[in-house]
């Protein structure tokens, strides 16, 4: 690998201190970043220039210490061990400077080449938090660069070190000197050729880790000299005999530490108040009786912007790509071209992409960026915070919040999001219950039924209002379900109690409004957008053949419809709602188109130009308020889509875990739906 | 002296840790944030529902339940 390039990266650090930010900057990559730990959960690596030489780099998962034994933290500390690379840039949060030269001191003790990153140091001048970057590096006797890379600030002079840093020799730590006696009778009889140093191969052989002591073995080789093995031994035995039983905690407590005292020497807090302004918004936020109201405002606001702001461009866009079908399929028949394929393309693939774009653009395009504001801030730890306590009830994590809060924009983001959760068994609820949070697939569908039966089109403030109440009923809907789905879970198949939590809040920041807007319309919205294009350009096209291939005189999507309608029916829905969702599982965004082309294909309705005819051809279908109801109940709670299932595949690595998140949002979908139907029908 | 648990604290307390008692793997969590003997932490909010809590320490806000808390036996420190 090091052929190629001029030296190999790696990039590594506590959970968000901006190790995404600077690989971004470097590599003009747009990894997603966000104010909360555990944003970056896979290893990704890029290439960039400087000065005409090329570099690999990789961003490693957050990590606060590397002794410890979740799977990231030992994906990271397996990379900085055994992956071949030329240096390792270890970034720290100026902000909190001590809790990262923790991290700092134990990567210097595994390896040389070490460049320490002190990132944030705008956050930290505003705190008026002074850290003399010189002492530091004489301290740490490592190169030292201060940056803050959301400005691109310093960056410059970090690609100059990494260009030019060699032979570097980081400080050793000093344990107490029974500790140190031990390492040395082992350092003495160490002789391998790798770039791990003897120290740490010394203690890691005095520990008793075996995982790690067997990957050493395989990477250092097996030729082993009796008088190292002899040595370990006689270490050891020496050791028990000074009474020092659990070296790792020793050895942790002298790196934390060792943070301390350098921390002492290189950081000076000018106003010893700097967390102040911090704690007077966490207080609002977490208040008892203020901190729950503020949570479902602020979504309610994010939903209000979303549904008033996507009225109007929806209706421009409708009209507009609906006068371009007429023109389009006139110019195809002018130039010729055979009906047939000329009905495939407009009337079929063409029609349901126009609705997909009018329909679901608007709302995205509003709420992706709002909702990366809210990410960027650093609010969405503490609504994690705050309802933790309903987690642990469920014997759940709290962390399970914030996957839930990435899966408003996408379920599949959230899934893979769940690695922030430490214990497996609460990772798997975390997964299974997913899906009650409906995606930005999904929220289109509900927001165009509530506006289309329990609102009307007109934009007032009052309708806007009213839809905004139901959406946010709906959400906390899901929310409940998601709470009694957990609690079902653990108290029979994944059966535990809850295991312990500490969660960092982070800092407040101030996002960036313009960068961060930009972001998430380019890469979250135009992503999606085009995902739901390619799912529903083929899928015009198999509705429109499904609908005009006939046998014995009635539509092969006729068929499907009638067979899947007394079912249909029996949970409130009709076959043409049951096929669209079944037709919908690569993308839920195209849902409502499909259940419109449908309903058009098996009517003679056949003129809706302008938006507001929509809810007649669903009224004409025999919609009612109870088909309206059960169709966002069931939006809200079914399979999930293609994607999510890979992912939930790929995540779980088990066919039965994906297997059954598909079929427990599903059977309880459709028991809801059957209940709720048979109760309209009961009383109405 | 006045020892006590640390989900004793009430919100404005500075406490110093006595010792943990925690089961080895939570313990070793406590350390990766800094969270050993003779640390010195500040109370610093109460969720909604009085569980979790959070914890100023070495510069970072870290939440913990009360599950957790009360395994850390805590002095309270008069500065």
């Amino acid at each position: 690998m090091n052929k190629e390039y001029e030296k190999v990266l790696a990039l590594i650090g506590n959970p968000n201190v901006g190790k995404s930010t600077i690989f971004n900057a470097l590599t003009g990559k747009h990894q997603h970043t966000g104010n909360w730990p555990g944003k970056t959960v896979s290893n990704t690596n890029g290439e960039f220039k400087f000065n005409d030489k090329e570099y690999l780099i990789y961003d490693l998962p957050g990590t606060y210490s590397l002794i410890s034994h979740s799977d990231e933290e030992e994906v990271a500390r397996d990379f900085i061990c055994f992956e071949d690379k030329d240096l390792t840039i270890v970034v720290c949060d100026a902000v909190c400077l001590e809790r990262n030269l923790n991290l700092v001191l134990q990567i210097c003790e595994i390896t040389n080449d070490v460049i320490v990153c002190v990132n944030l140091m705008d956050e930290a001048k505003k705190k008026k938090i002074k850290i003399d970057l010189d002492e530091l590096s004489n301290i740490l006797n490592v190169p030292v660069i201060g940056t803050s890379a959301r400005s691109n600030i310093g960056l410059n002079k970090l690609l100059n070190k990494i260009q030019n840093s060699n032979n570097i020799k980081p400080i050793n730590i000093k344990y107490n000197e029974k500790i140190e006696t031990a390492i040395n009778m082992i350092c003495e009889n160490i002789h391998f050729n790798s770039k791990l140093n003897n120290r740490f191969i010394a203690i890691k052989f005095l520990d008793n880790d075996e995982l790690i002591v067997n990957k050493l073995i395989e990477y250092l080789g097996t030729n082993y000299s009796e008088e190292l093995i002899l040595s370990i031994k006689k270490a050891k035995d020496y050791l028990k005999n000074n009474n020092i039983i659990d070296l790792k905690d020793e050895i942790t407590t002298s790196i934390i530490n060792k943070a301390e005292e350098i921390a002492n020497k290189v950081v000076f807090f000018e106003d010893k108040d700097y967390t102040k302004k911090d704690r007077k918004i966490d207080k609002l936020l977490t208040n008892k009786i203020t901190g729950i109201p503020i949570m479902i405002l602020s979504l309610m606001c994010i939903f209000y912007i979303t549904i008033t702001g996507a009225n109007y461009p929806s209706e421009i866009l409708y009209n507009l790509l609906f006068k371009l079908e007429n023109i389009l399929f006139n110019l195809f028949t002018y130039l010729n071209i055979p009906n047939i394929i000329n009905e495939i393309l407009i009337h079929g693939a063409f029609r349901i992409t126009a609705f997909v774009v009018s329909v679901m653009l608007p709302p995205m395009a509003i709420f992706f960026p709002l909702f990366s504001l809210l990410e960027d801030s650093g609010v969405l730890p503490r609504i994690a915070f705050n309802l933790d306590k309903g987690f642990k009830k469920c014997a759940a994590c709290g962390k399970q919040a914030l996957t839930m809060c990435m899966s408003f924009g996408c379920n599949a983001v959230g899934i893979t999001g769940s690695r922030i959760i430490d214990s497996k068994r609460e990772r798997l609820i975390a997964i299974l219950t997913n899906n009650f949070i409906p995606c930005n697939g999904r929220f289109p569908t509900i927001i165009s039924i509530i506006t289309m039966f329990f609102v009307g089109f007109s934009s007032s403030i009052s309708n806007s209002i009213i839809s905004t109440i139901i959406l946010t009923i709906v959400i906390l809907l899901g929310i409940l379900m998601t709470f009694m789905c957990s609690k079902i879970l653990s108290k029979t198949i994944l059966k535990g109690i809850p295991s312990s939590f500490a969660m960092e809040l982070p800092p407040y920041r101030k996002p960036q409004f313009f960068k961060v807007i930009f972001h998430s319309i380019k890469d979250k919205t135009i992503k999606v957008l085009c995902r739901a294009l390619a799912v529903s350009f083929p899928a015009g096209i198999i509705i429109w053949i499904f609908s005009n291939i006939n046998i014995d005189g009635i539509s092969i999507l006729s068929y499907c419809i009638n067979f899947l309608n007394p079912f249909g029916k029996m949970i409130g829905l009709d076959g043409t709602i049951l096929m669209a969702f079944i037709l919908g599982f690569p993308a839920n965004e195209i849902v409502i188109p499909i259940m419109i082309m449908g309903y058009l294909k098996t009517n003679i309705v056949s003129d809706f130009s302008n938006i507001y005819q929509l809810k007649e051809i669903f009224i004409n279908n025999g919609w009612t308020i109870k088909t309206a109801i059960c169709t966002i109940i069931f939006s809200l709670m079914h399979y999930p889509c293609s994607t999510t299932l890979l992912t939930i595949k790929k995540e779980t690595n088990s066919i039965k875990w994906t297997i059954l998140s598909f079929l427990l949002p599903t059977i309880i979908g459709i028991i809801i739906c059957f209940l709720i139907s048979n109760i309209f029908n009961l009383f109405i | 002296m006045n020892n006590y648990t640390l989900n004793k604290t009430k919100v404005g307390d500075i406490v110093k840790i006595v010792q943990i008692n925690s089961e080895p793997s939570i313990k070793r969590r406590f350390q990766d944030l800094g969270i050993i003997k003779n640390s010195k932490l500040e109370c610093v909010l109460k969720s909604p529902f009085n569980d979790p809590s959070a914890y100023l320490i070495r510069g970072t806000v870290i939440a913990l339940r009360e599950d957790d808390s009360k395994n850390i036996i805590v002095e309270y420190c008069n500065e």
